[in-house]
């Protein structure tokens, strides 16, 4: 079974398999690159986050059954890094480094302007909208540009609070 | 996205020359400053002849140990059996540290000459580069340099694939790195066996640092008796090396200076001193992995792999974390333990509780329920964390806090007595 294609969710509602077409074939060619099929988990679980925003335990099945390893083993390795996401996360995932060097240079107030800017209200918790979910993050790896944001894929620098308005606006 | 800053008249440019220069991110540019010429040369030559030359430059790994990089390459067998295997750590989150990222933004081209070089001097077939998940920007500027030199064919048999990573501090240790190329978790391995006889796919393999690759065709260029002339202090430290500088200073950025640079140039000349009204209170020259200088230690400190070591300290992977005379430490140190904490892969349990329990114990200080007892408590910890686990994310965690309370006592005494208000809620 190449695609997952006979797979079903539990619920009545038929599992959407990831590993169709385009993402198919580009798993395939990212298979060429390694010795083995495992070596491909890291890359494949990033497709299905690029597809679907986060990695369900349905998911981790189809990936398993790709790759050829067991369900347990894919959740094992998803639960080990941060950046994949277990849980669905808002339409905007914030960031903010807030690890010493940036932390020194006031990096708590940057998340605090974040969640009262998107009504985020608390960290790790997604505004009533939906739109946003704000995290603080350890050492984001540009501490001479403090205070690094990740939103989303967008790599933001030397943010301070009276920046936060703005680029919540440029995001909503 | 942040240009560099002007160079200052002290630096030293040599991986940093192209930095803030656009055009010298493509191909073509790259290849109109010399580019490549140096892949080409090398690839004619014996791969021992390169290893000999890079050994004769002194060039040691900068991603923090400072071991011998042509030395490393030659653990690597002569007589190939097997595939083998480079591997480029382009991981680079050590707190303090961000001159990996300058290097793949601004001279892709530059690090991919190096990488090239390195893999046909270990007979490598196959290159994983393994950068951080989080540098999305890093990573659109390699894979575009990656496929125009593919499209150019300039690496021959040589193949070199991007690999990224997913958020671990730990995957910027070389074994747990393997391992997650290998599609696991980023747990450390025990060593023996060393990468160079057992390592990625259980095939000989060499992990090198990204600004220890960039300088590889600059000492081919120049000759390994120019690189090795780089040096201001101890001649066992040679070359040049890119100091990402934060915190408390006027003018943070990556600086490149020879080796052996005052620590105090570097603070007050480069970087343009504290802010107005402050002063020095305190540094951590070699990434958040290190012990913290003193005022005293940190004006006097020669910026080298032995000039560290003298005061202390390591020079690791020269992120240099400034704080002045408002930051306070027992709270940083607190964030620092935390950050070891939420990073460790919890395989040993010294790491695995150690930084755990640190967290916890620095926490209730600063929420003002901390004892005296405590800070034997939490050297005694440290002692237990250091020296006993897999890898060293453990006696990283130990460094701070262990140098911290040595020369920073009265901070933390003075949230233990009342004389300081607690800042955290208990």
């Amino acid at each position: 079974m190449s695609a997952g294609m006979s797979m079903h969710a539990s619920g009545t509602e038929e599992y959407q398999a990831v590993f169709t077409g385009a993402t198919l074939e580009r798993l395939q060619e990212i298979l060429t690159r390694y010795p083995n099929r495992q070596a491909a988990l890291l890359p494949a679980l990033w497709l299905v986050q690029e597809a679907r925003g986060w990695i369900s335990d349905r998911n981790m099945a189809e990936v398993a059954e790709l790759l050829g390893l067991t369900p347990a083993y894919v959740k094992g390795v998803v639960t080990f890094y941060t950046m994949y996401h277990q849980h669905p996360v808002g339409k905007n995932f914030v960031q903010v480094c807030t690890t010493s060097p940036c932390n020194i240079c006031g990096a708590e107030d940057v998340a605090m302007a974040f969640l009262e800017h998107t009504g985020a209200k608390e960290l790790g918790a997604t505004s009533p909208d939906g739109n946003w979910t704000v995290i603080e993050v350890e050492c984001l790896g540009a501490c001479g540009f403090a205070t690094p944001v990740m939103i989303n894929d967008d790599f933001i620098e030397s943010v301070t609070p009276d920046k936060v308005p703005e680029l919540v606006r440029k995001y909503r | 996205m942040g240009f560099p800053h002007t160079p200052h008249p002290r630096e030293t440019l040599v991986l940093s020359k192209h930095f803030g220069d656009t055009d010298a991110r493509t191909y073509k540019g790259w290849v109109k400053r010399g580019g490549y010429e140096m892949l080409n040369q090398a690839l004619a030559m014996e791969p021992a002849a390169i290893i000999e030359e890079v050994k004769a430059s002194g060039l040691r790994g900068r991603g923090g140990a400072g071991f011998p990089t042509g030395l490393k390459w030659s653990f690597m067998p002569r007589e190939k059996k097997k595939p083998h295997y480079l591997c480029v750590n382009a991981d680079e989150s050590e707190p303090g540290t961000f001159k990996d990222r300058e290097i793949m933004r601004w001279t892709p081209h530059g690090l991919l000459e190096g990488t090239a070089i390195a893999a046909h001097a270990i007979q490598a077939d196959v290159t994983y580069i393994y950068i951080r998940g989080e540098f999305t920007e890093a990573w659109d500027i390699m894979e575009r340099a990656l496929a125009e030199a593919n499209a150019a064919g300039v690496f021959g048999k040589i193949k070199i694939y991007l690999h990224r990573g997913a958020g671990a501090y730990i995957c910027g240790e070389e074994t747990a790195m393997m391992n997650s190329i290998e599609g696991k978790r980023g747990n450390p391995r025990i060593k023996p066996p060393f990468p160079a006889a057992a390592g990625l796919f259980g095939m000989p393999t060499t992990i090198n640092n990204v600004e220890t690759l960039a300088a590889v065709p600059l000492i081919l260029e120049n000759g390994a008796a120019w690189y090795k002339g780089l040096c201001l202090s101890n001649p066992k430290s040679t070359g040049t090396k890119l100091l990402s500088v934060c915190g408390h200073v006027q003018k943070p950025g990556n600086y490149e200076v020879t080796m052996g640079f005052p620590l105090k140039d570097l603070l007050y000349d480069l970087c343009g001193g504290m802010r107005p009204g402050r002063t020095l209170k305190a540094v951590i020259p070699g990434g958040s992995s290190v012990p913290i200088l003193n005022r005293e230690e940190a004006e006097s400190t020669l910026l080298d792999y032995e000039g560290c070591v003298e005061k202390g300290t390591m020079l690791g992977s020269g992120g240099v974390i400034v704080f002045d005379d408002s930051a306070d430490l027992v709270y940083q140190i607190m964030r620092l333990a935390r950050f070891y904490a939420h990073e460790s892969c919890a395989q040993c349990t010294q790491c695995r509780e150690g930084t755990a329990w640190t967290t916890k114990i620095l926490e209730r200080i600063l929420a003002g329920q901390g004892k005296m007892a405590d800070l034997d408590l939490l050297l005694d910890l440290a002692d237990n964390m250091t020296g006993k686990t897999i890898c060293v994310l453990s006696d990283s965690c130990a460094a701070p806090v262990v140098s911290g309370i040595k020369k920073f006592r009265n901070e933390f005494e003075a949230y233990i007595t009342g004389n300081r208000k607690p800042v955290i809620a208990a």
